[in-house]
């Protein structure tokens, strides 16, 4: 079967090995923000506001600082980097269940 | 050996390549020595930790239950801007092996002693060199000692060429297990203040410690620019062939001890020689002289610097020479003779003229290496002169059949 060649234009463009800092730093700290990860998640936590008490354990136990404050209170899910791994969900206290596990399509 | 014995300089003392290595380990004066104790290293490190214990170095000394974290340990403090050693052998070796492709890739200049030992099983702690031959492709720079002066002098040089900014890459500084590290020689150490004028202070580019310039370590680095990173790497390695040879001539002004990629060794117009790694060199040039004495033009060439491996300069020392023994401490086991053998013969292939070759593997798990075995080399030698014919290339020297 033939293949169509992708031009190789953009790639040209991104910086060589001569001009790019060596070891693979990042000569800047936070930079994890800008890769979204968000998209590997096969189930999302649905979080419900009425139902919260704000005891922070979600925000605690979150992996991936998924978990967003707002004004020091809990104010929801960063879905562009939360992996849907759940763990907020299983540590929300069980007598509130303020996180819901729900499958993720879109 | 007295702790302060080294504080003057003297004119010779009698050290163990262990004792001489942990001397030169406390001259250079890191700021970090993260370590776990094996056989026949252990010696490096408990002598270490006695300098750090009775006051002679400020090192942050990290006893860690692994070799795994040792070298963890190490390249977090070599990120964070420190100064960082360790020391290992064999299985150590072998169990820091992830980290060590991430100290090379991170590029951290961390220099790590290393002596060789077998590796399991059956279960060995004498010498042989196929634990460094597993991790010559890992990233790291390797050289080679002969003996106890060299691997003291390998390691203080070892941290100019690890730290110099056109490299930052590890270096690993080998020595023969018991044959070396616990033989005792004379050693002529360098004064504490030469050394510590010659290593000089570390100044990395980054640091993980500069609140004000903050960076990422160890980042995803994905199609677009890992190949990019590799090639860096690639760069360095052959940037390091300078600063070997620039650290060595530095070196020599210093101690009056010239240090090259290679020793050759009465090869100027040998018809036949020997390629050999470590301690067994010594007993190589004993037989050379033996046989220089009788007429016989026989030479040797002993490896310093194994990677980068000087394969130009080695076309360049061995075209002449009409027929060549390599000797490999350590079987690759790819039924195609040892690691030296393959990267010689390689180095060789695009020679106008191409010595013949043959390849021994010899005294592994420390079997004594003889000058009856060495004598039989050479006269395997004469015979492939004679004949122009390589009758065995592949040969195993001093194993029972
Ligand atoms: S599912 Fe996992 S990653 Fe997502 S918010 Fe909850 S704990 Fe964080
Ligand atoms: S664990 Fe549950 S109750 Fe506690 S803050 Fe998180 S969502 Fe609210």
């Amino acid at each position: 079967m033939a293949v169509k060649e992708k031009p190789m234009a953009q790639e040209v463009q991104k910086p060589g090995w001569k001009s790019i800092p060596i070891g693979g730093l990042i000569l800047r700290g936070g930079s994890a923000e800008e890769f979204q990860t968000g998209d590997w998640r096969t189930e999302k936590p649905v979080w419900d506001g009425e139902k919260c008490t704000n005891c922070y354990l979600c925000w605690v136990y979150c992996p991936d600082m998924s978990i967003v404050l707002e004004d020091g209170k809990v104010a929801g899910v960063d879905y562009d980097h939360c992996k849907g791994c759940g763990i907020c969900a299983a540590v929300c206290p069980p007598k509130v269940r303020a996180i819901e596990m729900v499958l993720d399509r879109e | 050996m007295g702790n302060s014995a080294l504080n003057e300089a003297v004119k010779s003392v009698a050290l163990t390549g262990n004792e001489a290595v942990a001397n030169a380990m406390r001259q250079v004066h890191p700021d970090v020595v993260a370590a776990y104790p094996i056989t026949p290293q252990t010696e490096i490190v408990q002598i270490f930790s006695t300098f750090v214990a009775d006051g002679l170095v400020q090192t942050e000394f990290v006893p860690v239950e692994s070799e795994h974290s040792a070298m963890s340990a190490t390249v977090g403090a070599s990120a964070a801007g420190a100064r960082a050693m360790t020391a290992t052998s064999a299985n150590g070796l072998a169990l820091m092996w992830e980290v060590l492709y991430i100290a090379a890739g991170l590029r951290l200049p961390i220099v790590m002693p290393v002596v060789n030992r077998a590796l399991s099983a059956p279960i060995n702690i004498h010498c042989d060199h196929s634990d460094t031959m597993g991790a010559r492709d890992s990233g790291w720079i390797q050289l080679y000692s002969e003996n106890a002066q060299e691997a003291y002098d390998n390691v203080i040089q070892a941290v100019r060429i690890a730290e110099h900014p056109e490299v930052n890459l590890p270096v690993m500084v080998m020595m023969d297990g018991f044959i070396i590290s616990h033989g005792m020689e004379n050693v002529y150490p360098l004064a504490d203040e030469e050394v510590r004028k010659f290593v000089g202070e570390r100044k990395p580019h980054y640091t993980l410690l500069d609140a004000d310039n903050p960076i990422t370590v160890g980042p995803l680095d994905l199609q677009d620019f890992y190949f990019e990173h590799r090639r860096q790497q690639a760069e360095a390695m052959f940037n390091a062939d300078k600063v070997v040879k620039e650290v060595a001539d530095e070196f020599a002004k210093l101690s009056g001890r010239q240090y090259d990629f290679f020793e050759a060794y009465q090869l100027d117009d040998a018809e036949m020689a020997i390629v050999v790694i470590g301690s067994t060199a010594g007993t190589a040039k004993y037989v050379v002289n033996e046989l220089r004495a009788k007429g016989v033009k026989a030479g040797l060439l002993k490896i310093r610097m194994f990677r980068p491996f000087p394969a130009a300069r080695l076309r360049e020392a061995l075209t002449n020479v009409p027929a060549v023994a390599v000797m490999d401490r350590a079987d690759s086991l790819a039924a195609c003779g040892g690691p030296l053998f393959g990267d010689l013969r390689a180095a060789l292939y695009s020679a106008g003229k191409r010595p013949l070759m043959n390849n021994y593997i010899y005294g592994l798990g420390g079997r004594d290496v003889t000058l009856d075995h060495i004598r039989t080399v050479y006269q395997d030698l004469e015979e492939m002169l004679r004949t122009g014919e390589v009758k065995r290339e592949i040969n195993y020297l001093g194993v029972r059949e």
